[in-house]
C-alpha cells in the first residue's frame, strides 16, 4: 500500500532522486569509528545539529504555555515548570540544550580548524560555520531574558550595556535591541522574544541549509 | 546513472532530455583507500545508536538538575549581581580588568572580541598553506592553543571569583507575605495589640517568629484551643488575657480572609 502510493507520487514528482542524492554516498573509513575509535572527533557536527532539533521541538512546546510579557512572562514560567505536565522535563531539555548546543558546537569548530578542513575548497563552508555560530550565541543571549527573572533582567542590562558602548552605532544598537534609548522592560521582552522565536531561527536555517548542502557538494575531507 | 523512474508528462514542452542534466551526486571516496560504508542505511543506523546513548545521557542530566529559575525581575533591585550564562563568562571577565574597562572599555568590549571573531571568520585566507595537520601549522595551531587557554583561564577566573551562595541568595524565589485589610479600630484589633500574640505573628498578622494568621481554616473555638495548647513549634498558655478577650481575638482573626 505505502509502496503504492510511493509510486503514484514518484511517477508524477520524480522523488526519488532527490532524497537518493542525500541518502547514496560513502562513509570514508577515516571518519568512521567503527573503524578507528579516535574519529568519533567527526561525529561532533553530527551531534551539534542532533541537539540543535531538539532545541527547536522543545522550543516550539514551550510556546505552547510561554507569555511574551512583563506581567505574566515569569509566572507562565513557574507554571510550566511546577504545574504542566513534563513541563519541568521540556523546559530541563531546552534549558540543557543551549549549553549542550554550544559545547557540540565548539568541539565541532576545534576538529575542523586542527584538521584543516577549512583550507581550499571549503572557505565557504567555515565562513557559514563561524555565522552559525554567531547565531547560536544570539539564540543563547536573547533566550536567558526570556523567563524574567532576576539573572534574566540584569544580564540582559549588563549585555545591553556592552553593546551600547560600541562607538559610533552604540546607541542605535542598543535601541534597536533594547526598543527604547533607556527602558529595559516590556518592549524589550517581545523584542527579544521576536528575535529569538523568529528572527534568529530563520537565519539558522538559512545558513543550516547552506552548510549541509555545500557539505554535499564538496563532500568531507580527506584523512590528513 | 538515472536513479528516478523518470516522468511522463501529456503534452508539456518542458521536457529535456535526462542525460544532459548537472548530476549533482558527489564524487565518491575511492581515491581514499579503506573501508568506505553506505551511508544509507548502514552508517546512519549506527549514528543512531549513538545518537540514543546520547539522548539518554542529555534525560539524566535533565532530570537529575531541574532547570533554574529565581525570583520574578524587580528593575528596582539595585544590589544585585548579575552573571551572564556560562559560556559568555570569559567575555564578561574581560571587561574586568583595568586594560579593558572603564576609558578602555572598547578595547575589551570591541575591539579583542571583534579581532578574534574575525580572525576566526576569516581563517581560511589567513591561513593559505597546502598543509592540514596541525603540526605542520605553527602558527594556526598556535594561535587557536592561545585563544581557547585565555577562554578557560578568564571563564575560571570568573567562576572562582564570584559569590555563589551569595547569588543563590539573591535570586531566591520568596514566598510571597499574604496581606489583608482589617479596621484597627476594632475590639478584637485593640485587643491582639495589648496581647503577646503580636510578639511572634505580627502588627499585620504577617508573621515573624510565628505564622501570619491571615486565611486561616480554623473556626475561633479551635484558635483559642491552639492559644491554649500550642501547635507545631508554637508554645500554649502564653496569653495572659481573660478568656473573653482571647475569644474576641479569636473572633476577629476568623475575619482576616485575603480577598480573592
Amino acid at each position: 500500500m505505502l509502496n503504492k502510493i510511493y509510486d503514484w507520487v514518484d511517477e508524477r514528482l520524480d522523488i526519488t532522486p532527490i532524497w537518493r542524492d542525500i541518502a547514496d554516498h560513502e562513509v570514508p573509513e577515516h571518519v568512521n569509528p567503527a573503524h578507528h575509535f579516535s574519529a568519533f572527533v567527526y561525529c561532533f557536527g553530527g551531534l551539534t545539529f542532533f541537539v540543535t532539533v531538539i532545541q527547536i521541538l522543545s522550543g516550539m512546546f514551550l510556546t505552547m504555555y510561554y507569555v511574551p510579557d512583563i506581567e505574566n512572562a515569569w509566572e507562565s514560567v513557574y507554571y510550566l515548570q511546577n504545574e504542566v505536565a513534563f513541563g519541568e522535563i521540556v523546559r530541563g531539555m531546552h534549558h540543557w540544550g543551549a549549553s549542550l548546543v554550544i559545547v557540540m558546537m565548539f568541539l565541532h569548530t576545534l576538529r575542523v580548524f586542527f584538521t584543516g578542513s577549512y583550507k581550499k575548497p571549503r572557505e565557504l563552508n567555515w565562513m557559514v560555520g563561524v555565522l552559525i555560530f554567531a547565531v547560536m550565541l544570539g539564540l543563547g543571549f536573547t533566550g536567558y531574558l526570556l523567563p524574567w527573572d532576576m539573572k534574566a533582567l540584569f544580564a540582559t542590562k549588563v549585555g545591553i550595556e556592552i553593546a551600547a558602548s560600541v562607538p559610533l552605532l552604540g546607541g542605535a544598537i542598543k535601541t534597536l535591541l533594547a526598543g527604547d534609548e533607556h527602558i529595559i522592560g516590556a518592549q524589550t521582552l517581545t523584542r527579544f522574544f521576536a528575535i529569538h522565536v523568529f528572527f534568529l531561527p530563520a537565519a539558522l536555517f538559512a545558513l543550516l541549509a547552506a552548510h549541509f548542502i555545500m557539505i554535499r557538494r564538496q563532500g568531507i575531507s580527506g584523512p590528513l | 546513472m538515472h536513479r528516478g523512474k523518470g516522468m511522463k508528462f501529456v503534452g508539456d514542452s518542458r521536457i529535456t532530455d535526462p542525460a544532459s542534466r548537472t548530476k549533482k551526486t558527489p564524487k565518491d571516496y575511492s581515491e581514499y583507500p579503506g573501508k568506505t560504508e553506505a551511508f544509507w542505511p548502514d552508517f546512519l543506523l549506527k549514528e543512531w545508536l549513538v545518537g540514543a546513548v546520547f539522548l539518554v545521557g542529555y534525560l539524566v542530566l535533565t532530570v537529575a538538575h531541574p532547570s533554574p529559575l529565581e525570583r520574578q525581575a524587580d528593575p528596582t533591585d539595585t544590589g544585585y549581581i548579575p552573571l551572564p550564562d556560562w559560556y559568555f563568562l570569559f567575555l564578561y571577565q574581560l571587561l574586568k580588568y583595568e586594560f579593558a574597562s572603564g576609558p578602555f572599555n572598547v578595547i575589551g568590549s570591541i575591539i579583542i572580541p571583534g579581532l578574534a571573531f574575525g580572525a576566526l571568520l576569516l581563517v581560511p585566507f589567513l591561513d593559505t598553506s597546502k598543509e592540514r595537520s596541525p603540526f605542520k601549522r605553527p602558527l594556526p595551531t598556535g594561535f587557536m592553543l592561545l585563544a581557547f587557554a585565555a577562554m578557560f583561564y578568564l571563564t575560571w577566573e570568573s567562576v572562582a571569583n564570584h559569590d555563589w551562595e551569595a547569588a543563590k541568595a539573591q535570586g531566591e524565589i520568596k514566598e510571597e507575605v499574604a496581606t489583608v485589610e482589617f479596621d484597627e479600630s476594632a475590639e478584637g484589633y485593640q485587643l491582639y495589640l495589648g496581647s503577646s500574640c503580636i510578639g511572634c505573628h505580627g502588627n499585620a498578622f504577617e508573621g515573624g517568629l510565628g505564622k501570619p494568621l491571615i486565611g486561616l481554616d480554623y473556626t475561633a473555638d479551635e484558635i483559642v484551643e491552639i492559644a491554649h495548647n500550642g501547635l507545631n513549634g508554637m508554645p500554649g498558655g502564653t496569653f495572659q488575657g481573660t478568656d473573653e478577650e482571647l475569644h474576641k481575638i479569636a473572633e476577629f482573626i476568623t475575619t482576616l480572609q485575603p480577598a480573592e
